[in-house]
């Protein structure tokens, strides 16, 4: 085998050397799949109405794709990172060590974050208490920590449906599930006053470690079965609703609107989600998406700097835009965007 | 049965048969049992199988097969000219200027007057709406046209145009007037419109084409969304493997079957050999990653690097049915070849190698054939990918960014927008298809040409 996979090299090497003065002519990103269905429109969009061509888009995680980007310079590197949550000192101190030094940092919306059930069920009115008191591992009653042993909704807030509670959440590899976690999880928790209660009994040396363990202990959820992590994407929540028509699903606000035929969307704290609401901010879970550019590639990849400068236009990421109307919120402050991304701006150390 | 020391009495003595034939004994009996017994599992077990292989054809199968009809409208769309090229030159680079915007307002004219004409009233629809019955690739479409017959432009051309997804749906049984009534995306009174544009004949359904020859499509177009792409792409990195693994696996096969010496090295190849053929693919696309991307620099989301990483995964594969076939050619074959004076070389390619060839070919395909339908060591080297262009012609096409067929599939199954579920079970039904093919002609070549001893 040794043989064979030395003779697939050599071919390897000398198919390298067959094309020596090989130069990329289309854009290559990669990352977020929540930011991919943007990411595509943009795309098909830039490459029917400019002379360069389309770009190829892969998914494959925020994660992924910021490693990616950091991997180097180079024409068989990525030009530009897609991710649905912030870059972090870890992935910038990748870069560095790479050699990719410059990165621009573009945020060109927000996502919503919504929970829907089906629509021949009941509606329900959720708040971020009614979400920790129902899939927490510990609640406070009578003032002291208990286990959780709420069976339906109605027992968590007697003004909700007298439903057993089931909810179908991101797992932990989504960006879905931090925003999940700490705007709703983690504000109900301190909403019950259980923050207080897990900060009190925390064993941590000082202000800091009990800070985290209370946050932690806050995020540990029930483990009976009535929170089931969803590895998949959404279209696996939807049709794991679909087989248990009572369970609640964690949903994209632009995945729901393409779905709002088979799933009836809840309220948090008493506002719709709808791209005006999470514009506005009335909306409470929401989280910001951002694509990160590799500033060495401008001027080299041909037609760069003219697929970043139509993303952020105001014809795609605008709110009359496509993107507008597949569910992206669009950014208030997009026109601040617009002018550093033209002025290839270049994001400075994390706070 | 301990006790041997009671002499030959002791011993135990079958009784001669004393029964008849025609009346079993309960020894028989019981034998007869256990064999239908066996028989009522195998015949079980096949039918469950048989069941689970209907039940999965059947649901691909009625699931994807809408793929493969899509709705069209036709109608007259004018061509103004002030629109569409401003300086009259009939120049494409300065017609380019006009967007997919400027082309979506004329088509909204051409149907806006088709309807006009037929009668069909439009009553509590906005004129967003009427246009919305379009798919939005429609723009994109006739810009293509035009931009490629720039004379046409002045004139009224007849053009063919795809509905939108919603509408085709509702053709196809997905889309139900409920069911629209709640969808923000289409509204009830734009498939009352559509009902009577199919009774004007305006719109129809025929056999879609363009699910076999468009490229992807982002999740606002599923009606757009083809296999172009990822056929082609599937296609480059098959010939990639054929070509690198058929000399490379033969060669390797030939060696170690009829040349190399047994010895521990030889043995521990041969280990490897078995071993890496039950290597999950995945482990590939990482070693792929590492030298073909990261190494040896060749670019992301090519078919020559899945070409080679699916190689390296088909090698051991092709290897050890080729081995087979060589070893099942008779000795006195070889035997005979050095009796009159061949050389060891001349007996193995004069004599051994043609006849083994059926068997090595049918391994060979049933290779290629795994090798079509693996996604997962092409998700590390970047072709589960959103990819429109078409990759150019070989050898260069090869270098240009593809998909890959059951990467179509992967990525059509996670997209938001329903009509994309149709889209994925018609890609299933394209590759089995091919898988079908190519497992056919594994089997004729062993039929037509297989000897046997």
């Amino acid at each position: 085998m040794k043989s064979v996979k030395l003779g697939a090299s050599i071919v390897a090497v000398a198919a390298v050397a067959a094309t020596t003065g090989y130069a990329r002519d289309n854009i290559q990103t990669a990352g977020s799949s929540t930011v991919l269905p943007y990411a595509t429109i943009v795309a098909e969009a830039f490459g029917e109405n400019f002379d360069f061509k389309t770009p190829v888009v892969e998914s494959g995680g925020s994660g992924a794709g910021r490693k990616k980007l950091c991997e180097g310079v180079g024409e068989n590197t990525i030009d530009i990172a897609n991710s649905s949550s912030r870059i972090t000192q870890k992935d910038l101190d990748l870069c560095a060590s790479n050699g990719v030094t410059e990165i621009m940092e573009v945020r060109f919306g927000y996502d919503g974050i919504v929970f829907a059930s089906d629509i021949a069920g009941p509606s329900y009115a959720f708040t971020p208490l009614d979400w920790f008191n129902a899939l927490g591992a510990q609640v406070v009653r009578d003032g002291a920590l208990v286990a959780n042993t709420n069976r339906t909704w109605a027992e968590v807030n007697p003004a909700l449906a007298d439903k057993p509670i089931l909810a179908f959440i991101p797992g932990t590899k989504h960006g879905t599930r931090e925003v999940f976690d700490t705007k709703v999880i983690e504000a109900g928790c301190k909403e019950a006053g259980a923050y207080d209660l897990f900060f009190a009994a925390s064993a941590g040396a000082d202000e800091a470690a009990k800070k985290s363990d209370a946050a932690k202990a806050c995020m540990t959820l029930r483990t009976d079965g009535v929170a089931v992590d969803i590895d998949g994407d959404y279209t696996e929540t939807l049709s794991r609703i679909a087989a248990n028509r009572d369970a609640i699903g964690v949903f994209g606000l632009s995945f729901y609107q393409n779905n709002t035929d088979k799933l009836q969307v809840a309220t948090i704290n008493g506002v719709v989600p709808t791209v005006e609401s999470v514009a506005a901010g009335d909306y409470p879970v929401s989280r910001p998406l951002y694509f990160y550019v590799k500033k060495a590639h401008l001027g080299v990849i041909p037609g760069l700097q003219e697929y970043i400068d139509f993303f952020v236009s105001d014809d795609m990421a605008g709110p009359d835009g496509p993107l507008a109307a597949y569910g992206l919120v669009p950014d208030p402050e997009l026109a601040a965007t617009q002018a550093a991304v033209a002025a290839g701006t270049v994001m400075g150390p994390l706070e | 049965m301990t006790d041997v020391s009671g002499g030959p009495a002791a011993l135990p003595v079958s009784k001669p048969r004393r029964g008849s034939l025609l009346t079993q004994d309960a020894l028989t009996r019981r034998r007869n049992a256990a064999e239908a017994r066996f028989k009522a599992c195998g015949a079980v077990a096949i039918t469950l199988s048989m069941l689970a292989l209907v039940w999965l054809l059947f649901s691909i199968i009625s699931i994807g097969s809408p793929a493969f009809r899509q709705t069209f409208l036709t109608i007259p769309i004018e061509l103004p000219e002030a629109k569409l090229d401003k300086s009259g030159t009939r120049d494409p680079a300065a017609m380019a200027k006009v967007t997919t915007v400027g082309y979506a307002a004329v088509i909204q004219a051409a149907l806006t007057k088709a309807i006009k004409e037929k009668g069909i009233s439009t009553d509590g629809l906005t004129p967003k709406d009427i246009a919305g019955i379009v798919s939005l690739e429609a723009p994109a479409q006739l810009r293509n046209h035009v931009l490629a017959n720039p004379d046409l432009v002045g004139q009224t051309i007849d053009f063919e145009i795809l509905a939108n997804g919603r509408v085709d749906g509702f053709f196809k049984g997905r889309v139900t007037m409920e069911s629209a009534r709640l969808d923000s995306n289409i509204k009830p009174g734009q498939l009352v419109l559509a009902q009577q544009l199919v009774e004007a004949g305006i719109m129809a359904q025929r056999f879609n084409w363009g699910f076999i020859t468009f490229p992807d499509a982002s999740d606002q177009r599923p009606e757009a969304a083809g296999l172009g792409v990822a056929i082609i792409g599937s296609f480059y990195m098959m010939i990639v493997v054929l070509v690198l693994s058929l000399p490379i696996g033969v060669a390797a096969s030939v060696y170690l079957e009829e040349f190399a010496p047994k010895n521990r090295l030889t043995d521990l190849i041969e280990v490897n050999i078995a071993n890496l053929a039950a290597v999950p693919s995945i482990v590939f696309g990482i070693l792929g990653l590492a030298v073909f991307i990261n190494f040896a620099g060749l670019p992301q989301s090519a078919p020559i690097v899945g070409g080679l990483v699916l190689t390296l995964m088909t090698l051991p594969r092709i290897i050890i049915p080729a081995r087979a076939a060589l070893k099942s050619v008779p000795p006195s074959i070889r035997d005979a070849a050095l009796g009159v004076g061949a050389s060891r070389l001349q007996s193995v390619f004069h004599h051994v190698l043609p006849l083994a060839a059926p068997g090595i070919l049918t391994g060979m395909i049933i290779g290629l054939a795994q090798a079509l339908g693996e996604t997962a060591p092409l998700l590390l080297i970047g072709m589960v990918a959103f990819v429109r262009d078409y990759p150019g012609m070989p050898i260069d096409g090869f270098f240009d960014p593809a998909s890959a067929l059951p990467v179509q599939v992967f990525s059509w199954t996670v997209r938001g927008d329903p009509g994309f579920v149709e889209r994925a079970s018609g890609a299933i039904i394209v590759l089995l298809v091919f898988l079908l093919v190519m497992n056919a002609v594994a089997i004729i070549l062993r039929r037509r040409f297989e000897r046997r001893w």
